[in-house]
């Protein structure tokens, strides 16, 4: 008799419990719904500002008249194709410099004292603040070559790109099997043949992806841009002068008190906005797209 | 092709690897001594006393860091305190809640949203959010929070609009994609059967996350908060367009202020004198510095937790 209120006693106390750690759930589990219904609110928001802000004003004069003089009207053309230029010249510097050391690190220096250093530097590299790397560029290149330059805007973006190229690469080409260069060493193959011809072949995709990383991280740059191409309002292609380029421009204009000049500025962020996130749409498609190929 | 010529190409790929592996040894090191080196006239005419002096007077030519290096920490620091319980909110909820059919695009979206142009956070928040938080929310903090003691301090003045809790909010935002790509990552990586194993024991998955995946990634949480730290403290466009640029402290939080960064981009180019400019690579200098010991302090501890872990 005396056991059996007891258990039932016990009974009630679980049964509270129970109640209790449900509860507890229930609660945390709202708000961590909350928390993703927030994020990716906001996050829209910000998108569909941007659009529906910057769409009205991507016109013909928009894409082919260059930059404005005060309170006048005008375009992004000469800013667009500044931007490009300089881009691709960064690029070209940064992919050979990144793609080598990045094979550098996982085919020679695997698991050595030298590798770490140079990993630790590139993570180092991958952490700066973007307007420091702009000081850096400042310092080493317009202040020696008296003036604002293209190329030292490129060797900035550069800079950037490379830290971000190089670890892809060589967390790619870590993943390949090992096995499948030691198929390669048996039938004869030197040491570059299995790096060009296995590694590469085997991370290809995976290095490509980080170069479009890359890539769309660059072309959104402003800070390391405004002390080295500075900006120009005229068409120029030479790139040992001030060039215009697209982040500036905006970042001018958006500063600016005339109206007309913030409309281009939602322009201009429209269309880094797209050209980013369909560089960073391209490379996740195609890494979905070589993942299914491996399967 | 012959002995010779493969050697030589062996020894080509091998030297020009190792060449670019040197090159980013080499900037690293040279860039932390180029800026020194254009740094220390402003540290050798105001020695200590630049990081203690409030005065940033390009006029009578005296620079002190201490207002930009509190902008910097003040708006780091309300960053990340709003978007880190949000991103853990938001791992918890993708590792646990949420059908396996919604988690990988709500995923892709985060990750596809840290890849939007800072600059792009910056203008939204001086067109957009600016002007909606001077007519609602900083009114409504100061009407209800700024008559109590303490707390009204940091509410109180007229509402600007842009300020150092904009510039907060806007690199909160920012940030929030970044933490929470890598929150989500480390919800994934603990193992299956330790959370199989606590479901089967009757836990709810509140009680699976609170005792079982947040203690296995704690460390690497807190790793990937201080890496997030490091990008708040650096970042540039997305604050300079907010925070209003004033070089002073003062302890509202809706008043102007000004960070390292924003300085930098605001003024190096209209620097006139080389005291100036030199003042300016030193604030570049000292943010440098912070966001390297950002990246160790996160470094030592993602290591430590590798290490701890049960194999």
């Amino acid at each position: 008799m005396h056991g059996c209120a007891r258990s039932q006693r016990q009974a009630r106390v679980n049964k509270n419990l129970l109640r209790i750690r449900k509860a507890k759930n229930a609660i945390a589990t709202a708000i961590a719904l909350t928390s993703v219904g927030l994020g990716v609110a906001i996050l829209m928001v910000i998108l569909y500002e941007i659009v529906t802000q910057g769409i009205a004003y991507i016109t013909a004069d928009t894409l082919t008249k260059t930059t404005p003089p005060p309170g006048g009207t005008g375009g992004l053309a000469n800013s667009i194709v500044g931007s490009l230029i300089m881009v691709v010249m960064a690029m070209l510097i940064a992919i050979p410099t990144g793609v080598m050391g990045g094979v550098y690190l996982s085919e020679y220096q695997r698991r050595t004292r030298w590798g770490s250093v140079i990993r630790f530097c590139n993570d180092t590299l991958l952490s700066t603040p973007s307007i420091c790397v702009g000081i850096f560029a400042y310092e080493m290149m317009v202040k020696p070559m008296h003036g604002f330059s293209g190329y030292a805007g490129a060797v900035a973006l550069a800079m950037i790109a490379v830290p971000v190229i190089l670890r892809t690469s060589e967390s790619f080409l870590i993943l390949v099997p090992d096995s499948l260069r030691e198929a390669a060493a048996a039938l004869g193959a030197t040491k570059e043949q299995i790096t060009l011809s296995i590694g590469f072949r085997a991370a290809r995709s995976g290095i490509l992806t980080g170069l479009l990383i890359a890539l769309s991280r660059i072309m959104g740059e402003t800070a390391p841009l405004l002390f080295t191409a500075l900006n120009n309002q005229f068409w120029s292609l030479n790139l040992s002068h001030p060039m215009a380029n697209l982040p500036s421009t905006i970042y001018q204009l958006a500063m600016s008190p005339y109206e007309e000049w913030h409309k281009l500025a939602w322009a201009g962020a429209l269309l880094i906005t797209s050209f980013v996130l369909g560089i960073n749409l391209l490379s996740r498609y195609m890494n979905s797209y070589s993942q299914r190929a491996e399967k | 092709m012959t002995q010779r010529t493969q050697s030589l190409t062996n020894w080509t790929v091998r030297g020009l690897t190792a060449l670019s592996g040197l090159c980013v040894v080499v900037f690293t090191i040279a860039f932390a001594i180029l800026l020194g080196y254009a740094a220390w006239p402003a540290f050798s005419s105001f020695g200590l006393h630049f990081l203690t002096n409030e005065a940033w007077n390009p006029v009578t030519d005296t620079f002190g860091a201490l207002s930009s290096i509190y902008g910097t920490i003040i708006s780091a620091a309300i960053a990340l305190v709003l978007s880190f319980p949000v991103s853990i909110g938001i791992g918890f909820c993708l590792s646990e809640i949420m059908p396996r059919r919604l988690v990988l695009p709500i995923r892709s979206l985060i990750e596809l949203l840290a890849g939007i142009p800072s600059l792009v956070y910056g203008l939204w928040g001086m067109y957009v959010l600016a002007p909606c938080f001077q007519t609602t929310l900083q009114p409504f903090l100061i009407k209800h929070l700024g008559h109590f003691a303490f707390i009204g301090q940091i509410f109180s003045g007229p509402p600007y609009g842009v300020g150092l809790l904009t510039a907060g909010i806007v690199l909160a935002i920012m940030i929030l994609p970044f933490l929470t790509a890598i929150v989500v990552d480390l919800f994934q990586s603990v193992p299956r059967l330790m959370k199989e194993s606590a479901y089967a024991l009757g836990m709810t998955p509140w009680e699976v996350t609170r005792s079982i995946s947040l203690p296995y990634i704690k460390q690497e949480i807190f790793s990937g908060a201080f890496l997030a730290l490091g990008r708040a403290l650096g970042e540039t466009m997305a604050v300079t367009f907010v925070v209003g640029n004033a070089h002073r402290i003062s302890t509202s939080l809706l008043a102007p202020a000004t960070t390292i960064s924003a300085s930098i981009a605001n003024e190096f180019n209209e620097a006139t004198s080389d005291m100036h400019t030199s003042s300016l690579i030193a604030l570049g200098f000292i943010l440098l510095v912070s966001t390297f010991l950002a990246l160790v302090i996160s470094k030592c501890m993602a290591a430590r937790a590798v290490k701890g872990r049960p194999a």
